[in-house]
């Protein structure tokens, strides 16, 4: 069973995040890049489905991005997985979801999957639309927000999370899934897995492999970010003065039965 | 020159890193309270490869260098440092002298499982009369019957006494020499060793999760084979073994001061008083630009010996320098780290409070502050 999990390499999230006002892209230069939070999730996932398959199951570590970012993958191979390929062409840069998603199902395509598994969101764009967006253009069923999967009899059984429980839902291999972050924390890379990391394989491809028939990058992306501003800054709280403690519960209350807050 | 830190490094230090904050910062203020060894702990760092960092993968270890090892300790030190010396002990002075100095047949037997972390292991070179003078042994160990029969007693031994210790390997007068002196060897005392007993755990100031007892040998037998490497080069190779210690010493009061810089940068933009953050007075800012500063300082002076070592060059200067300096550093850091949370700094429940107390071994252990100068006196010819 060859696994395969989409890693996006995304600026620290503890770091300040910053748009360049003339390109309106994320500044990427200066800040530590690092996975994905939601995609170490995902490949926790996988490496949690290699191990109970045993035997033959891979785990492939994909992604989209700047081949200057190539090594960061490591700690990808470090955590477990077995190999890594990266799809990087200037000509990508500026691609929305539609143009990436195209770009990635054709490399994914090229790279071949039983089980496609997906973070569901990313620190930095944050749409959640690129899961299924790929799904379309793979042609295969994409299910969402996994807490549990298992593979028997070359079909995928999962439990999906949903807000008032869970459900479990079957298909076919091949399937994009998408991860819950209760699936399991990620494991910690393994000090024999670091060393062992720097000998796995990171595959680039360029969009020459790939032969694509439309357009992607800026020229082939639909929407545009027009304008982005940070959050406006809370305004200060209410302050009350009161006589005593009594005094200070009652006007409390008074205040939360106000905004029928109780 | 080139200052950075190949990917490995990195790698290393920023899973170290993340395990420290993660699982080892916030037990840290339980474990001290209830002197709690931290079996659990131990355990996953064992299955990340932690407990056997610098050896070969051959004899079960990850195959790191001491670079990377000093990292790892200085980041487990920030977050605790009895943890921190719970596997800077087992490394450096439990494992270490199998792989320097022991048999083929001994690393196998005892490297392999140390270095997988599945057994601790002591170092047992300190006695009641001798610390700084180490080389004074009382202990006696005498050939009988193909069977060392050992006699004496050590004092301060760390891992020696958990559930998981698998002995202690101990420096023994065994003889007289050629020119008169006292022979040295190291004798390798397992747990189950008849004769062989360990008391209660030290209470102590600080590294109170550590485990840190005294030996106690009564004609205690083990037999002939059980010295390490050859008889009558104890000296020689407790020497060795300290100088390179020296190296993780200096990772652990780095790594101290860091955590007490850590609180204190923290603490001083969150406490205010006369209206502002007590950060944006000058006299605690410089406070901080100055622990910042030294931290940055030592740092260097550790991955300088670390380096030497991995380039198998002579480190001993450089280790010695490194130690000396990180350990009085460490000290000046913690003082300013609770000066600047005040009152609250005396508390027990603020984390500065404990790094302040396990601050003061740094300047102990593994060679005295004096020491550590009258071996730098030595090695500048004086
Ligand atoms: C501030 C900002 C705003 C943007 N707004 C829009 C917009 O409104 N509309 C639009 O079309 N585009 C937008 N983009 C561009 C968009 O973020 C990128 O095209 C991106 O590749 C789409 O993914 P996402 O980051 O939103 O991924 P999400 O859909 O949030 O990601 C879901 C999962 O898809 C996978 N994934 C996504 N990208 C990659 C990748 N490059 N490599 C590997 N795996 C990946 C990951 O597993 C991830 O967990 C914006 C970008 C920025 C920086
Ligand atoms: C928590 C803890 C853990 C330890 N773990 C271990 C362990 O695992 N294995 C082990 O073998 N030991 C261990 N030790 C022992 C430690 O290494 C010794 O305590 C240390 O070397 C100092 O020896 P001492 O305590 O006998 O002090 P002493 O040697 O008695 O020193 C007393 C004072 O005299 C000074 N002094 C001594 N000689 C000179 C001199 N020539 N010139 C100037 N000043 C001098 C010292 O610097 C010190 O200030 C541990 C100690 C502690 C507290």
């Amino acid at each position: 069973m060859k696994i395969v999990v989409t890693v996006k390499l995304v600026p620290d999230p503890n770091s300040e995040k910053k748009i360049d006002p003339n390109t309106k892209r994320l500044v990427r230069t200066g800040v530590e890049t690092v996975l994905n939070p939601y995609d170490e999730y995902a490949l926790e996932a996988a490496l949690q489905l290699k191990e109970r398959a045993g035997g033959d199951a891979t785990v492939t570590v994909f992604t989209m991005g700047p081949e200057a970012l190539k090594e960061t993958l490591r700690k990808a191979l470090a955590m477990g997985a077995d190999e890594a390929v990266m799809l990087a062409d200037a000509a990508l840069e500026g691609s929305d979801v539609s143009a990436t998603s195209y770009a990635m199902a054709q490399a994914l395509k090229k790279t071949g999957f039983d089980l496609l598994i997906v973070g569901g969101l990313t620190d930095d764009g944050s749409t959640g639309a690129v899961p299924g967006a790929l799904a379309e253009y793979l042609g295969v069923p994409c299910i969402t927000n996994a807490r549990k999967a298992e593979v028997t009899g070359g079909a995928l059984q999962v439990e999906r999370e949903t807000d008032s429980g869970y459900q479990t839902v079957r298909g076919p291999l091949p399937a994009l899934l998408t991860t819950a972050l209760t699936f399991g924390e990620p494991r910690y890379a393994s000090l024999k897995g670091i060393m062992g990391a720097k000998k796995k394989p990171i595959a680039i491809l360029t969009l020459s492999d790939l032969g694509l028939d439309r357009p992607v990058g800026t020229d082939g992306s639909k929407t545009q970010l027009v304008n982005f501003a940070p959050p406006p800054v809370r305004g200060k709280g209410k302050t009350i003065e009161v006589a005593d403690a009594t005094a200070g519960a009652h006007a409390i209350f008074d205040f939360l039965k106000e905004k029928k807050l109780v | 020159m080139n200052f950075d830190l190949t990917d490995e490094q990195k790698a290393i230090q920023s899973l170290a890193r993340d395990f420290a904050q993660n699982e080892v910062k916030p037990r840290a203020e339980e474990m001290d309270r209830e002197e709690a060894f931290p079996y659990d702990l131990v355990a996953k760092m064992a299955e990340l490869g932690f407990m056997g960092l610098p050896f070969p993968e051959e004899y079960g270890g990850a195959g790191g260098d001491t670079v990377s090892y000093a990292l790892a300790v200085m980041e487990i030190a920030r977050a605790d440092a009895s943890t921190a010396i719970t596997m800077a002990a087992h490394v450096s002075l439990g494992a270490t002298p199998f792989y320097l100095f022991g048999t083929e047949e001994q690393k196998q037997k005892y490297l392999v499982p140390l270095a997988q972390g599945k057994k601790l292991w002591g170092f047992g070179l300190t006695e009641p009369n001798a610390g700084s003078d180490a080389g004074n042994v009382q202990t006696k160990a005498a050939l009988r019957d193909g069977k060392w029969t050992i006699n004496g007693t050590k004092a301060f031994i760390t891992n020696s006494g958990t559930d998981i210790s698998g002995g202690t390997t101990i420096t023994a007068v065994t003889g007289t020499r050629g020119d008169g002196k006292p022979e040295i060897s190291n004798l390798i005392v397992p747990q189950e060793t008849p004769g062989f007993t360990r008391s209660k755990k030290y209470r102590k100031m600080g590294w109170r999760a550590s485990d840190t007892r005294e030996l106690s040998f009564m004609d205690a037998t083990v037999p002939e084979d059980h010295v390490l490497g050859p008889r009558g080069e104890g000296y020689r190779q407790f020497l060795t073994i300290l100088d390179g210690g020296r190296i993780s010493v200096a990772a652990l009061s780095i790594g101290l001061a860091l955590g007490a810089y850590d609180e204190a940068l923290a603490y001083s933009k969150e406490r205010h008083a006369f209206g502002r953050p007590i950060s944006k007075f000058q006299a605690i800012s410089f406070k901080l630009v100055d622990m910042l500063t030294e931290i940055e300082h030592a740092k260097l002076m550790m991955l300088r010996a670390a380096w030497e070592k991995d380039q198998g060059r002579d480190y001993v200067q450089a280790a010695s320098f490194a130690k000396l300096f990180a350990g009085e550093l460490s000290h000046r850091v913690v003082n300013e780290a609770l000066q600047i949370h005040g009152g609250y700094g005396f508390m027990d429940e603020y984390p500065i409070s404990r790094m302040y107390r396990d601050q003061k071994i740094n300047e102990i252990g593994e060679g005295t502050n004096e020491v550590q100068r009258l071996v730098l006196a030595r090695l500048m010819g004086l």
